[in-house]
């Protein structure tokens, strides 16, 4: 019998209907190899066995009631276990965004992203690890040591959600949801070879998320197969009156995303996503995907999105922006580390200045100095007007074509340490995921190649806001076409 | 554009962090390379274009002006550092 592990979420699942295995089997043989995985990955923060051996039996009565009596409802998802990047609360379970300042943070309420798992019957394992706050391309800006890829553990996940991307990849679950800002599920997915799909901006609430750069954060699901992944997605998304940036639109039925070809879809190819010195494989493992979705029957247009090389400086300067403000809460008050001292005003610094790492206070920083007054309209302001002119170029691609096909990132995993001490190198590796973030659009990787090294390469879809049903289906088309998600790092 | 020192130290104090004499001066040689780089958004002339704050169309989203339940105070003090009497302690903030 195949190994439960290798199982993908929707053959685990439909073992578990089928009595054949239990959501307790799945659990424990999950929970082995997180622990024996932990020192050589480091992808989880925290692992939570007994609440995942609890919520296991709890799912298995459900899964018994069911077989007895196949009209009550079952939802697809009960029994299964999958992580959470630990920037999302679980209410009773420590939280730290990867950052020491969080360090002994029990949540006390659930992400609304996490409660519809819950809900739905799903066995949370652990909090994954990832960049502190989610600032970071790498997993090394863990206040926790970084994760390493399961492809090669000398050379980095991506991030920020290296943790959950490591954890999907080397079968430690069947799932996990991350988030992305400029580019922290796409990217890992893509370094990691799995699937990850950012989500439009307002699809999933952010309510219970450790906010980082509020209006660009989303939330969105990880796995081995864009058919799970689209599984997950349905699950959390969709309208949540806690979060009021989060968006009245119906979600899809996604049920049916097998089986359609792509005759009569239009893929939008863009000049400006290869360029000089991004890597040759990449290059030429996502035309070749491209290839193969024209096989499938789509058609290709050439487009042009002429503002693409300005979101790396927008997007480095909103994000930080936001961060500054958003970070401004942890005071050491009412929660997290406080550096005890005389008055309040030295109290503050302290707590921040050593509760903090250093990729933290840099984005602090650069967005305390962004806003602050006489940079403001040249930085914030210009960022802002210029962020128009990158959405405007995907509302004009979106008139002509359905999907845009490009990599991800422009190059393969890297080393460990490679680019720690150069900003700038590592804010480069978001390169071709920042655009679709500040459009708010929505956006796959899907595993497309490898390298010489035998490192993954991943084809990035790009569809319109609160078109993630059409990215899905054309993910899905290319994976029933293609083998490279079958793949499995050798560990 | 290279940043002083003095504007190093004027930008920790307004985002409140303390930084040691080593951070500032790796601080001011990391972000003023990203400020030079960030130069480039000034090529473009934006003087007819609207800014973007956020990508949605919704504003300003009221909810139903009704009490509900929310969290025991009990439980929102589990993680302050120092508590007293359904109260957050802090250092006095006038001597």
């Amino acid at each position: 019998m195949t190994t439960l592990t290798d199982l993908t979420l929707y053959e685990a699942a439909a073992l578990l209907r089928l009595g054949k295995t239990s959501s307790l089997e799945l659990t424990e043989a999950c929970l082995a190899r997180m622990e024996a995985l932990a020192s050589s990955l480091n992808a989880f923060i925290s692992s939570t066995p007994e609440p995942a051996r609890a919520a296991a039996r709890q799912a298995d009565e459900g899964i018994a009631a069911w077989r007895k009596n196949s009209s009550l409802p079952l939802h697809p998802l009960t029994g299964i276990p999958l992580a959470i990047k630990d920037v999302l609360c679980v209410q009773g379970t420590r939280t730290t965004a990867a950052s020491r300042i969080l360090d002994n943070f029990i949540a006390p309420y659930t992400a609304t992203a996490v409660q519809r798992l819950i809900e739905a019957g799903v066995v949370i394992l652990g909090k994954a690890n990832c960049d502190e706050f989610a600032m970071g391309s790498s997993t090394e800006n863990s206040g926790y040591g970084v994760t390493r890829n399961p492809w090669d553990t000398t050379r980095v996940p991506g991030g920020s959600s290296g943790g959950s991307a490591a954890a999907v990849a080397a079968r430690l679950t069947f799932g996990a949801l991350g988030t992305d800002t400029g580019g922290s599920i796409r990217q890992p997915a893509s370094l990691c070879g799995i699937v990850g799909l950012k989500t439009s901006y307002g699809r999933v609430s952010r309510y219970g998320l450790i906010a980082y750069g509020s209006s660009l954060d989303s939330i969105g699901p990880m796995a081995r197969t864009v058919a799970d992944t689209a599984l997950i997605f349905s699950t959390i998304a969709g309208h949540d009156p806690l979060d009021a940036t989060s968006m009245p639109t119906s979600v899809p039925d996604l049920s049916k995303l097998d089986g359609a070809g792509l005759k009569g879809l239009r893929i939008g190819v863009p000049k400006e996503y290869f360029i000089d010195g991004m890597e040759k494989e990449v290059e030429t493992a996502v035309h070749e995907a491209v290839r193969a979705l024209v096989a499938l029957g789509a058609e290709t247009v050439d487009i042009s999105l002429p503002h693409t090389e300005y979101a790396l400086p927008v997007y480095y300067v909103i994000a930080p922006a936001e961060a500054s403000a958003n970070l401004a809460r942890f005071d050491g008050v009412r929660y997290g580390y406080r550096a005890t001292e005389a008055g309040l005003w030295d109290e503050y610094e302290a707590t921040r200045g050593t509760g903090f790492g250093p990729e933290v206070k840099r984005r602090i920083m650069l967005g305390t100095y962004a806003l602050s007054s006489g940079y403001y309209d040249a930085y914030y302001g210009q960022a802002q007007k210029v962020r128009t002119l990158i959405k405007r170029d995907f509302d004009e691609a979106f008139k002509t074509v359905d999907v845009i096909a490009c990599p991800v990132s422009p190059t393969t995993a890297f080393k460990i340490g490679e680019k720690t001490d150069d900003p700038l190198a590592m804010y480069l590796a978001d390169v071709f995921t920042l655009p679709a973030s500040l459009a708010g659009i929505c956006g796959l990787s899907v595993p497309c190649g490898f390298d010489g090294q035998k490192l993954p390469i991943g084809l990035q879809l790009l569809g319109p806001a609160f078109g993630e049903d059409k990215i899905l289906r054309v993910g899905q088309a290319y994976q029933q076409a293609t083998e490279w998600h079958k793949q499995k790092p050798p560990l | 554009m290279a940043l002083t020192l003095e504007e190093v130290e004027h930008i920790a104090s307004l985002a409140r962090l303390r930084l040691t004499d080593e951070e500032k001066a790796r601080y001011r040689e990391q972000l003023s390379a990203v400020l030079d780089y960030m130069v480039r958004l000034k090529r473009l002339d934006t003087s007819a274009i609207e800014p973007t704050a956020t990508v949605l169309p919704l504003r300003t989203v009221l909810r139903p002006d009704v009490s509900r339940p929310s969290l025991p105070p009990d439980q929102l003090l589990a993680n302050a550092p120092a508590a007293e009497a359904d109260m957050f302690r802090v250092p006095p903030v006038l001597e």
